[in-house]
């Protein structure tokens, strides 16, 4: 007689609340420490404890929420403009095959392109200022937005469609009451991809043609050899970032809470 | 109100799926429909039910429905077809919504449907949180809300476990006592057919032909009782022969011809 030798176990992720903490706690006070030391030259990269000055100053002077202010409404704008505009023909082309076969090779050459490319072309069209800003978000929203919008369409099932058919529901009722609901978790997760290509354009664009804005503060401290300032800005994006994702997340939890 | 099929010939493309199936179904008659797999059963499913535009023939219906009707034709699917964002209540309503009814008829007939297949403690339950069984259950009061004459289920518990099967077949019977409510009813399990059916239309493998009809007899209410085992055994025993040919041949064959 043998017993059966255990070899389950393993392959399963489970919450450790500690060390998510102390993983970010240790990272930041080795750093400290190599500071300290005198490791890190503080030229090229500063302490938290410096970073942390600078951000306090930024925002005791109120530069902070001046940049962050700038960036937020861009980026506010132009998701908004380019996820509305992207939803719109993104649906349509999942309803309509004349659309979506007209539609997809456009959409198809045009998303590779980095749109940070177009800038100048939109600063020669809107001048320099926040329209061409805007306009380089929407317009780097939008395409994935159209891509997501058509997918998530797709992605709802048929039997849905065909049981409301079958009730006689009219067709604008079936766009509204299957289609869009049913769509909405796929356009929800297309939203985390967005809002970040919006963070990513918001800050190239401010490098290029922005006196306010986290992006200009970043480039105007890295010419001024500011390394404690430009990595406050740093820390604002990630805050930024942080921000928009907890607030998807949110607004994720209440529209899904049938799921 | 009767349903009549004529000559009905349905191909997806160069695919036959069925060819010249007539038949019909009485008013609260209730019609087993069984073949080999690929038959075309649920290709006529969707013809009867208006959803697939028949390459051949037609089907009528032949007088009123009763008041109160608002939907003749309602399916009930296999996979529940249930949307998952709307609770109990809201699904049933679902089928309402697009009628000029008030709201007081409409909460009044929700209320009603929910009552009859034992759903009134769950109104306000989303899908998930339903085992199969009382999804299906959902997915009957949508179907009994609009009063309709004729109900197209595709194998409507064969989704299910045999036990939650059995218990939905038995409420299913007892809602028919009350209810007189024609159906064409799609299944693989001949024995199902043989408990529910007033008749069993038997189709032939791909392309769909009716093969043969088989009244059955024995009082739906008797058909549960210990002396009519061998009666159901034997109407069972005559389906088997005359699919079990085909259904091999049929379980042999690719899927895309």
């Amino acid at each position: 007689m043998a017993d059966v030798p255990f070899r389950g176990g393993g392959f399963e992720i489970r919450d450790r609340p500690l060390a998510s903490f102390g993983g970010l706690a240790l990272f930041i006070a080795l750093w400290q420490a190599a500071s300290m030391f005198g490791w890190l030259n503080p030229i090229f990269l500063p302490a938290p404890s410096a970073i942390g000055l600078a951000l306090a100053e930024l925002w005791d002077s109120g530069e902070a929420q001046r940049h962050v202010g700038a960036s937020l409404l861009r980026i506010g704008g132009g998701w908004a403009l380019g996820t509305l505009a992207g939803l719109a023909v993104g649906v349509f082309m999942g309803i309509f095959s004349l659309a979506r076969a007209a539609g997809l090779p456009i959409v198809s050459a045009l998303f590779p392109i980095p749109k940070i490319a177009l800038l100048p072309l939109l600063i020669l069209w809107f001048g320099i200022g926040e329209a061409s800003q805007i306009a380089t978000i929407a317009l780097g929203v939008f395409f994935p937005t159209v891509i997501a919008g058509y997918a998530a369409v797709d992605a709802v099932p048929r039997n849905l469609v065909r049981m409301a058919q079958s009730f006689g529901t009219p067709a604008a009722d079936i766009l509204r009451k299957v289609i869009l609901p049913g769509a909405l978790p796929a356009i929800l997760s297309g939203f985390r991809i967005t809002a970040s290509i919006a963070l990513m354009l918001v800050v190239s664009a401010e490098m290029i043609g922005a006196r306010y804005g986290v992006g200009a503060l970043v480039l105007t401290a890295g010419n001024l050899m500011q390394t404690d300032k430009l990595l406050a800005g740093v820390v604002m994006l990630s805050i930024l970032g942080l921000g928009v994702g907890f607030t998807l997340s949110r607004a994720e939890r209440y529209l899904l809470r049938w799921r | 109100m009767d349903l009549i099929v004529e000559n009905v010939t349905h191909a997806y493309g160069a695919l036959p799926a069925l060819e010249d199936v007539s038949l019909s179904v009485a008013a609260g008659e209730v019609v087993a429909l069984v073949g080999p797999s690929g038959c075309g059963k649920s290709t006529l499913l969707g013809v009867v039910g208006g959803l697939i535009r028949p390459t051949g023939g037609r089907v009528r219906t032949q007088g009123a429905p009763l008041p109160g009707c608002l939907n003749p034709i309602t399916p009930v699917f296999q996979d529940f077809a249930l949307l998952p964002w709307r609770s109990v209540a809201d699904n049933v309503a679902f089928a309402l919504e697009h009628h000029p009814l008030s709201a007081a008829a409409r909460a009044e007939r929700v209320d009603d449907a929910l009552r009859r297949t034992g759903l009134a403690d769950f109104a306000g339950a989303f899908p998930r949180q339903l085992s199969g069984g009382m999804r299906q259950r959902v997915g009957i009061a949508r179907a009994l809300v609009v009063e309709p004459a004729l109900l197209l289920m595709d194998e409507p518990f064969s989704a299910l476990d045999a036990q939650t099967r059995d218990l939905l077949i038995d409420d299913f019977l007892a809602l028919w006592r009350r209810t007189r409510v024609g159906a064409l009813y799609v299944t693989h399990n001949l024995n199902e057919a043989v408990r529910l059916a007033d008749r069993v239309v038997v189709l032939s493998r791909r392309p769909g032909r009716v093969r043969a009809v088989l009244p059955i007899a024995l009082d739906r209410d008797a058909r549960a009782r210990p002396d009519a085992a061998a009666d159901l055994a034997r109407l069972h025993d005559q389906l088997w022969d005359l699919i079990r040919e085909e259904a091999r041949v049929a379980d042999r064959e690719l899927i895309d011809g």
